[in-house]
């Protein structure tokens, strides 16, 4: 890896930190403690299993918008603002621009991901007084929500290397709920038939599978987790986001910065 | 060796939403400059000026041609390492000082960690920035973002530096010591390619110009021989208001300013003018041979343009 994209994504980072981007973790704070006191007040042995499901939900929800918001941004507003211009007249390759770039919105997300993890236990132990063993799956459910964003930050990537920001956050949160119903969308491919079907299975296997990265229920309900899963979901997103890396960066490299 | 080596570069842009049509913003431009030298990039706004930059930084892709720069193809990123860049009113990260932003770069282009610190307080220092620590770009006045922007040009000691319109947003005072900094990377043995619209400028300081219109180069030379002796006239400039109608018999056009008298006449009559003046007890001030101004050059070759291309159509 090079220095240049680690000095990229270190400068994206500060970024974002300097925007005040991690006060979404005060937001989310409140809304966990609140929560937490709440279900400890009304609910009978399920609060373990509603601040699980509450809490990796809003820590997936946080992540997707801070993923959109900041990912279109992150070529456009270099290119409209012309910050690029004495970046890419320095010694800088595009790919590497865009690399850093992502490395530097990811990076933000997982130690956005890292607080807010705290504060899903803090509140599972203030409601439950103390850990269980399946709790360790919470972390599984986490690394694969990082996933999740991985996935959504190279899309954001994508494109905003070619279509204005608005569009961009269109296209990335369209792919976002279509693909939270991937397992559907491939369930009615099965069941149509002639172009219908082919049009469909491309379109299920094209868009990004969140359905398989999402365990919150599974974790909350303490359902095992396969560790063929872990694998098969971390192959799944490094390809994904490869992909999309790569056809951000082909994009990019031909664009005039008019 | 040839510090720039401009061969044929072109740019035609596609313009229109439905029905997309060529618009040409740079025709083949052929152009040299050499190590050692500031050179300006002269025209109107929209001649072309900033769209050759951008090519020459791979900023935008050329159609056709190619350039060289310190001997590299101008696509090869390690030569970027040489070079420094001044966009036309430039705009930085924000939420960074001016320190951070140079660290940035500095980091960027390649400047050993235990240089970085020296180098932007060097650079800052140059640029006229100082009791800046801690201020965020975005508190910036125009100016001071000139200078930053002419600081970051710099800071990697590059051999040659390309300023897009360096004078842009500085007040004379600062237009003055930007000047002297040119002056002084030239004799550091840089080579300063400038684009400008301000001509004084480019007169007071490049040793060579081009001038570009509407996307063509129209004339190159060395601003020495452009500003060269006009006609064979001289300019003789005396004390006082009155004006002997000897120095009229010679044909000179006479203009009073304040306490003095300009005339300008054949530089056949200079002698008896001298004699004239003499005989009439007049202070001399001046004589000097009457050159054209690199103005009137550049509006010279803009007109000859427009009447040409009237001719045309």
């Amino acid at each position: 890896m090079s220095l240049r994209m680690i000095y990229i994504a270190s400068n994206t980072f500060r970024e974002a930190v300097r925007d005040r981007v991690l006060y979404n973790l005060i937001a989310f704070a409140l809304l966990l403690s609140g929560a937490a006191v709440f279900v400890g007040q009304i609910s009978i042995d399920i609060e373990r299993l509603v601040v699980i499901n509450l809490g990796l939900t809003a820590v997936s929800l946080f992540g997707i918008v801070i993923a959109i918001f900041i990912g279109i941004g992150l070529v456009s507003k270099e290119i409209e603002k012309r910050t690029l211009y004495t970046v890419l007249s320095r010694p800088v390759r595009r790919w590497e621009f865009i690399v850093g770039k992502f490395l530097g919105l990811a990076g933000t997300l997982v130690v956005n991901t890292f607080f807010m993890a705290i504060g899903v236990f803090g509140a599972l132990l203030y409601v439950s007084h103390k850990f269980s063993a399946a709790d360790a799956l919470i972390l599984v459910a986490l690394y694969f929500i990082i996933l999740e964003f991985l996935i959504i930050c190279s899309l954001a990537l994508f494109f905003s290397s070619f279509s204005s920001p608005l569009l961009s956050a269109v296209f990335a949160f369209s792919l976002f709920v279509i693909g939270s119903f991937a397992d559907d969308l491939r369930g009615f491919a099965a069941l149509t038939h002639g172009v219908t079907r082919w049009f469909a299975t491309a379109a299920a296997y094209l868009v990004p599978n969140f359905s398989a990265l999402n365990v919150i229920s599974a974790v909350a309900h303490q359902q095992p987790l396969a560790g063929r899963l872990i694998l098969q979901n971390s192959l799944y997103a490094l390809f994904y986001t490869a992909m999309a890396l790569s056809s951000a960066v082909l994009i990019f490299e031909r664009r005039n910065l008019k | 060796m040839a510090a720039i080596e401009i061969l044929g570069l072109e740019k035609t842009y596609m313009v229109g939403f439905w029905r997309k049509r060529p618009k040409r913003a740079l025709q083949p431009l052929h152009l040299t400059v050499e190590e050692g030298e500031i050179f300006g990039f002269l025209g109107p706004n929209g001649a072309g000026k900033t769209t050759t930059l951008k090519m020459l930084m791979g900023l935008v892709f050329p159609t056709a041609g190619t350039a060289r720069i310190l001997g590299h193809e101008w696509s090869d990123p390690e030569v970027k390492a040489q070079i420094g860049f001044l966009p036309e009113q430039p705009y930085f990260y924000d939420y960074l000082t001016a320190h951070e932003l140079l660290e940035y770069y500095a980091q960027l282009s390649g400047v050993p960690g235990k240089e970085r610190k020296r180098r932007v307080e060097e650079v800052l220092q140059r640029a006229g920035l100082t009791d800046i620590k801690g201020v965020q770009l975005r508190k910036f006045s125009k100016g001071m973002l000139q200078r930053a922007g002419i600081a970051q040009a710099i800071l990697h000691n590059p051999k040659l530096v390309f300023f897009d319109e360096p004078m842009s947003g500085l007040d004379p005072l600062g237009r003055r010591e930007v000047r002297d900094l040119m002056e002084q990377l030239k004799q550091e043995g840089k080579t300063v390619f400038f684009s400008t619209h301000i001509l004084s400028d480019a007169e007071a300081l490049c040793d060579r110009v081009a001038i570009i219109y509407k996307g063509e180069l129209r004339g190159v030379g060395a601003v020495a021989d452009l500003t060269s002796t006009v006609q064979g006239k001289v300019e003789v400039i005396w004390q006082g208001t009155r004006i002997p109608a000897s120095m009229k018999a010679l044909g000179a056009e006479c203009h009073v300013t304040g306490d003095t008298v300009r005339a300008v006449l054949p530089e056949n009559q200079q002698d008896a003018a001298i004699d004239s003046l003499r005989r009439e007890r007049i202070r001399l001030i001046a004589i000097t041979p009457l050159r054209t101004s690199l103005e009137a050059y550049f509006v010279e070759k803009l007109q000859h343009s427009q009447t040409t291309a009237g001719k045309i159509s």
